[in-house]
């Protein structure tokens, strides 16, 4: 897709889609929503540091990074 | 930054409701806007703005008063629109009144007929979230690419590259119904 399909395609997209207003506001006051939310939802713990699985990813990310360089293009196209 | 903002920032870190409610205040209407941008949906832009400020009350002890909370709170705000993409149905649900209550005024290109225009509202919808978002904020909102970038939490670079790949897959699917753009 060149230069000129891009830009037709961003037209339609516009046209199709257009902006939504700068002066959009919330129809009412959502702190009371927040503060019943708070109340009955506790917060999360903080994680304090990486979960098992994340470390898993990342160990199998470098393993098939440093036996198959030729998937870094691909690991890059998917991020 | 002036000091009773700091200071704000400082107690919020320290979980003080009150300074929460400050920020809330203060920040709710850019959030929702930012969020109304992704969904086009006023309702579900209320619920995520709720949702982000969870997220956000949530994730407190990991925030850094000197990076400034507006761009934290715009990352959360897309990471909360996107997992909501991702949940919901592909087609758009939303009614036409709707969607022209929340659309800034605009010039209609008379060469692109109702017909079209609806069609590629909802071969777009169809897209895969992360590139939908990319293209909503770069391509149809206009915003700065900088600014996409931070909120995804991704490079200029790829941000570029999403909204290529969703241009190139939104045209894919409009040649499949017959429509040639």
């Amino acid at each position: 897709m060149n230069k000129d399909d891009q830009n037709r395609m961003k037209k339609l997209l516009q046209q199709a889609l257009p902006p939504v207003k700068d002066d959009s506001e919330p129809s009412r006051d959502l702190w009371p929503a927040m503060l019943r939310r708070l109340d009955t939802r506790p917060a999360a713990p903080e994680l304090t540091g990486w979960a098992w699985f994340d470390g898993a990813l990342a160990a199998g990310l470098v393993a098939l990074i440093a036996f198959s360089p030729a998937s870094i293009p691909v690991i890059l196209y998917y991020l | 930054m002036q000091n009773g903002e700091s200071d704000v920032l400082n107690q919020f870190q320290q979980g003080d409701v009150a300074a929460f409610e400050t920020l809330f205040h203060q920040h709710q209407r850019a959030v929702y806007g930012w969020i109304l941008r992704i969904t086009r949906n006023p309702a579900a832009a209320e619920d995520l703005t709720i949702e982000t400020f969870w997220r956000i009350f949530s994730a407190r002890a990991r925030f850094d008063p000197a990076r400034g909370f507006e761009g934290w709170a715009r990352r959360i705000a897309t990471r909360a629109t996107l997992d909501w993409l991702r949940a919901k149905k592909t087609e758009s649900e939303l009614s036409a009144e709707t969607l022209a209550e929340v659309a800034a005024p605009f010039e209609a290109d008379p060469a692109v007929t109702a017909e079209i225009r609806r069609k590629t509202a909802i071969a777009f919808s169809r897209l895969p979230p992360k590139l939908r978002i990319a293209a909503t904020l770069a391509v149809i909102e206009e915003q700065p690419q900088k600014d996409v970038a931070a909120a995804l939490g991704i490079s200029v670079a790829a941000v570029k590259l999403r909204v290529f790949r969703a241009l190139r897959l939104l045209r894919k699917d409009l040649e499949r119904q017959g429509i040639t753009p």
